[in-house]
């Protein structure tokens, strides 16, 4: 199993590029712990600034860095990120068109019995509601270091949601395909299946494995990693969708606005089909680790291959 | 190159003209503020901000934000007056349909850095402009002007003692305190007092002017280059609606589109402010 969390590879990607790119800075809201950022803040102390709790300095402080050229990294916990600063987000980073990307760290249910201040259930709905904000969920470490090496390439704003707990590989060091805003296909592409299952971030690991068990049982399932909620791949749902009975995407958010809306309004204007909306709930989750919360709400392997079945 | 301080309240006159002929054409503008504004933009953008049109994309130009972005209108009269944007077009255009001339600052336009509108942002980006200006070791300054009514909003503090913390010396803040805010009395609504105390607790260099004064301001913004390790805020005192007895000191001059007979006691008002500063 590995023990490295998607958030620490972000810190390790930064790092890497911070030594030759001066450009690059992080900022964090007493969270560089909590961000798994303390090492680049020790090693790259003149392109790291503290903000102290205060998460709406941290987003406007970003958006006038990159205003002068940096390439702003602002990482707090995604709960307090996409709500308390979202005003910032949406005028300092998305109306001023600045180069800020937001670090949602500790994302969906991550901190798990602290309760639904804690929880970031929304925050896919609140930032691809704003016009020229980007979305992204990876699956796992290998995908988040391509993904923010490609993000340290352009210069518009982007949020980015990385949970608080190491998640299984999905891809490998030498195998991670990964093309910008291109979602990748894990299994069944280009043959006919019973199930589409589309799934984001740290998702994309049961919907496998809800693929690998229903193929046991003799239904075929091709499993899509959406990392990309906005700008979402169209062009791969709608292939998923076509070649398959029902569509299911799978997501730790609530189940308003985000990735299942976002599908589900492709699929009914391009080629309608059955879509199932696995998500949290509309109201304050269980209290739980979030292996046990995803359990309750049959965000598991299981729990996504048994709903598939009955709606088979 | 810095203009003297009677070319300068000359001048001023003609832009408050100007502004109120963009408030006439695009059918209402925050009228109140940017006469308040007037001086402290004209006498930044004369004789201490490096920026011109050449020098939009220069990495060591001055940054300023205008954070009460509601103060659009006397922004445009100045940008025009300094060869950003022109005066025809942006008077033709502005509010109308498809236009980017809107009510807040739109930074598609040249000379303008970040979008506003929203209160309470500028000076925590501004924070950001000048830690970016520290930490590359660039000796450019950084401006922001916000209203007294802003100062309710907590964000300003959040960049209050970001600024103090970080002893930038490198940001001098303005602010517009008319005392009016679109309710009424700032005082009443929400009160700042005592306002130079308050900065000053979060580390600031606090300047208090009359702000209704070019040469008052002018010595502020001299001063405040002159400050080492800290942030300096300008507290200027000024009169909302100021240039006009008819607005002067009225909150229901906040946003308003004058009517015909008003526009023309205005412009009186203005022309014997100007025929004064000529003699003077």
């Amino acid at each position: 199993m590995n023990k490295i969390p998607n958030r620490q590879a972000v810190c390790e990607t930064l790092m890497a590029r911070a030594m030759t790119d001066k450009d690059i800075f992080v900022l964090c809201s007493d969270s560089r712990g909590s961000a798994s950022l303390a090492p680049f803040a020790e090693k790259f102390p003149e392109q790291f600034i503290e903000v102290g709790i205060a998460e709406q300095n941290l987003v406007s402080i970003a958006a006038g860095l990159a205003a002068c050229g940096k390439k702003a990294f602002a990482a707090s916990p995604a709960c307090f990120l996409s709500t308390r600063s979202y005003e910032q987000a949406k005028v300092d980073c998305a109306y001023s068109n600045t180069n800020v990307k937001l670090i949602g760290i500790s994302g969906g249910v991550s901190y798990g019995a602290l309760g639904m201040s804690h929880h970031s259930a929304q925050d896919i709905a609140a930032m691809s509601a704003l016009p020229n904000m980007r979305v992204y969920l990876p699956s796992d470490r290998h995908q988040t270091k391509r993904l923010i090496e490609a993000l340290l390439e352009d210069e518009k704003p982007a949020y980015i949601r990385v949970g608080r707990n190491p998640v299984e590989d999905i891809y490998s060091d030498s195998d991670c395909q990964f093309e910008m805003d291109s979602a990748v296909w894990l299994r069944g592409r280009g043959q006919p299946v019973k199930a589409a299952i589309i799934a984001c971030g740290e998702m994309v690991r049961p919907a496998l494995e809800a693929a690998v068990l229903l193929g046991k049982d003799g239904i075929t399932a091709s499993v899509l990693d959406m990392y990309c909620v906005k700008p979402l791949d169209r062009e791969a749902v709608i292939e998923a969708a076509r070649a398959a009975d029902i569509v299911v995407t799978v997501e730790e958010h609530s189940p308003y606005g985000g990735l299942g809306s976002m599908v589900a309004q492709v699929v009914s204007e391009h080629c309608p089909r059955r879509v199932k909306c696995l998500a949290l709930p509309d109201a304050p989750v269980i209290t739980g680790t979030s292996p046990e919360v995803f359990a309750h709400y049959g965000l598991t392997g299981d729990g996504i291959a048994a709903t598939l079945k009955e709606l088979l | 190159m810095s203009m003297n301080l009677h070319d300068l309240e000359v001048l001023s006159w003609d832009l408050r003209r100007q502004t109120l002929d963009i408030i006439m054409a695009g059918g209402g503008g925050h009228i109140g503020g940017d006469m308040s504004l007037m001086n402290a933009l004209l006498v930044l953008y004369e004789n201490h901000l490096n920026i011109t049109p050449e020098t939009v994309n220069d990495p060591d130009r001055d940054r300023f934000v205008l954070s009460k972005g509601h103060s659009m209108e006397a922004y445009y009269a100045i940008l025009c007056h300094k060869g950003f944007l022109d005066l025809d077009d942006v008077t033709a255009r502005f509010s109308k349909f498809g236009s980017p001339y809107i009510g807040h600052p739109n930074n598609k336009l040249p000379g303008i850095e970040m979008n506003s509108g929203s209160l309470g942002h500028g000076l925590p980006v501004c924070v950001g402009m000048a830690l970016a200006g520290k930490r590359s070791g660039k000796s450019y300054r950084v401006y922001t002007i916000m209203g007294d009514g802003e100062l309710a909003e907590g964000s300003v503090w959040e960049g209050a003692m970001a600024a103090g913390h970080y002893k930038l010396d490198n940001l001098c803040a303005v602010v517009d305190r008319n005392k009016l805010q679109i309710s009424g009395s700032t005082e009443e609504v929400m009160s700042h007092e005592p306002l130079a105390q308050r900065f000053a607790a979060f580390g600031w260099n606090v300047i208090d002017v009359n702000g209704d004064s070019i040469a008052e301001l002018d010595g502020a913004y001299t001063q405040a280059k002159e400050v080492k390790g800290k942030p300096t805020v300008i507290i200027s005192n000024t009169t909302k609606g100021y240039g006009s007895p008819l607005m002067e000191n009225k909150a229901g001059w906040h946003h308003h589109l004058p009517t015909q007979e008003e526009y023309e006691q205005i412009r009186r008002d203005f022309a014997a402010g100007k025929e004064r500063a000529l003699h003077e």
